[in-house]
């Protein structure tokens, strides 16, 4: 599942535009991430900052 | 806000200011929505513009520019300093913007032409009636609204998720994301005239490190590097701390900014019915510099003036849109965004060796004019051994 450091976040948005689910939503200094995320992980590559990790289901 | 417009625009950056008030001076009643609750802030944006594209739009004005730029620096991954100066000297070829202002005095003009205005206001669904779109449900503070229109904008920058809502696929390829870090820095020693862009795999892979000066010793100092080049440990947040450490130790951080800029070819359709997508969120920033503030302007207007023609004849569907879509792409613009797609996709497999080679190449030349496509056009006539490298791009030119 998708874990967001908030004390990293700079929300920025970068990570919404790379979304192949469309599942993150920039709420001005919220981001937020709905149902359909896959655990992917190209959020996680794609923000500058390290704020998104892809953690284990276990 | 009122329940009904001619218009609705999604977004207040310089594309959706530009196409409110470019409608609202064509007579059409106008909304736009801005979800933050300040336009303009945060930026997002290394705030470069050039001086003959802005004033298409507007005449400067010192209230919104933080320095004028007369040449730019390239510096090779070897060090070699090559400055690229028009032979016109003197004058000034771009500006650095402070967008917290820039952004600000376009919607206010926006405003000024009749636009309705509403920020802290987010879209959160389309209102779709028969497959057109005809409006947006919307939430301020908590209170949803409906906000019909005959036309959409959508002018939500590069998160670009009104029109996937639409059904239009928006999605940027992880190797086409420049992720991006920059700091406003100040106490640092700069040329303050000059843009510098730093080249390299070590330095910034698949992109670059900028420094564009915002005034007397202080500059913008980012780094853009590609999605697929990003990982733990090695994020643009890691080249850039290495960047500053070892260029201006002694510079202060008076300012954090992030984003993302696509450098993928635009979205194969801009349109749909009842829907026009502008600026960042149609991906029509520069695939080589990911400039994208003129382009967005450009869109953003030419978008409502699409509108105002389609709305009097009263068809709003995507064939009578089009010109739009068909309008941006004959431009120079839309040649433009190709031919540097194709470049791009040249410079990104350079190695460190070829890319010493080229920018010593091209600091021997004679240019008379400050624009990528001029350069690579010297370069070639100037060392036909470049030819065979230069090949791939030779033929667009």
């Amino acid at each position: 599942m998708l874990v967001i450091r908030r004390d990293v976040c700079g929300y920025c948005g970068c990570c919404v535009s790379v979304c192949p689910q469309g599942a993150l939503e920039l709420i001005d200094a919220y981001l937020s991430v709905e149902g359909e995320c896959s655990s992917c992980g190209v959020c996680a590559r794609a923000c500058p900052l390290g704020a998104l990790e892809v953690a284990d289901e276990a | 806000m009122k329940p009904e417009y001619d218009l609705l625009v999604i977004g207040g950056g310089p594309g959706g200011a530009l196409a409110a008030r470019t409608a609202a001076e064509q007579g059409l009643s106008v909304g736009l929505i801005e979800k933050r609750p300040a336009i303009g802030v945060p930026v997002r944006c290394a705030e470069g513009v050039g001086r003959d594209l802005l004033e298409e739009f507007m005449d400067p004005d010192p209230a919104w520019i933080s320095a004028e730029i007369d040449r730019a620096v390239i510096v090779a991954p070897d060090g070699y300093r090559m400055s690229l100066e028009p032979s016109m000297g003197g004058n000034e070829v771009g500006y650095v913007l402070d967008r917290k202002r820039f952004d600000r005095e376009l919607v206010i003009q926006a405003a000024e032409a009749g636009a309705d205005i509403q920020v802290k206001t987010r879209a959160i669904s389309p209102i779709i009636e028969n497959g057109t779109v005809s409006g947006a449900r919307v939430e301020q503070n908590g209170l949803v609204q409906d906000i019909r229109a005959r036309v959409v904008i959508a002018a939500d920058g590069v998160e670009s998720k009104f029109s996937r809502w639409c059904g239009v696929d928006t999605t940027v390829p992880l190797g086409e994301i420049e992720t991006c870090v920059q700091y406003l820095m100040t106490g640092i020693d700069i040329d303050e005239a000059a843009t510098v862009f730093y080249l390299g795999n070590d330095v910034a892979p698949e992109g670059y490190v900028w420094v564009f000066p915002k005034g007397p010793r202080t500059a913008n100092v980012g780094i853009g590097i590609s999605g697929r080049k990003s990982r733990e440990g090695s994020r643009p947040l890691d080249y850039l701390n290495r960047f500053v450490r070892s260029n201006f130790p002694n510079g202060r951080i008076v300012e954090w900014i992030m984003g993302g800029v696509s450098i993928c070819p635009p979205l194969e359709k801009t349109v749909a019915d009842g829907l026009i997508i502008v600026g960042d969120a149609a991906r029509v920033s520069d695939p080589i510099t990911g400039g994208g503030i003129y382009n967005a302007m450009y869109t953003g207007r030419l978008a409502a003036q699409v509108a105002a023609d389609a709305i009097a004849k009263g068809d709003v569907s995507a064939p009578s849109l089009m010109p739009y879509d068909a309008g941006w792409r004959a431009s120079k613009l839309g040649s433009a965004l190709q031919r540097n797609y194709r470049i791009k996709e040249y410079f990104v497999k350079l190695s460190d060796d070829k890319l010493n080679r080229l920018v010593h190449s091209i600091s021997r030349l004679d240019l008379s004019q400050f624009s990528t496509l001029e350069i690579i056009k010297e370069l070639i006539r100037h060392d036909p051994s470049l030819l065979l490298e230069l090949k791939a791009i030779r033929d667009l030119l």
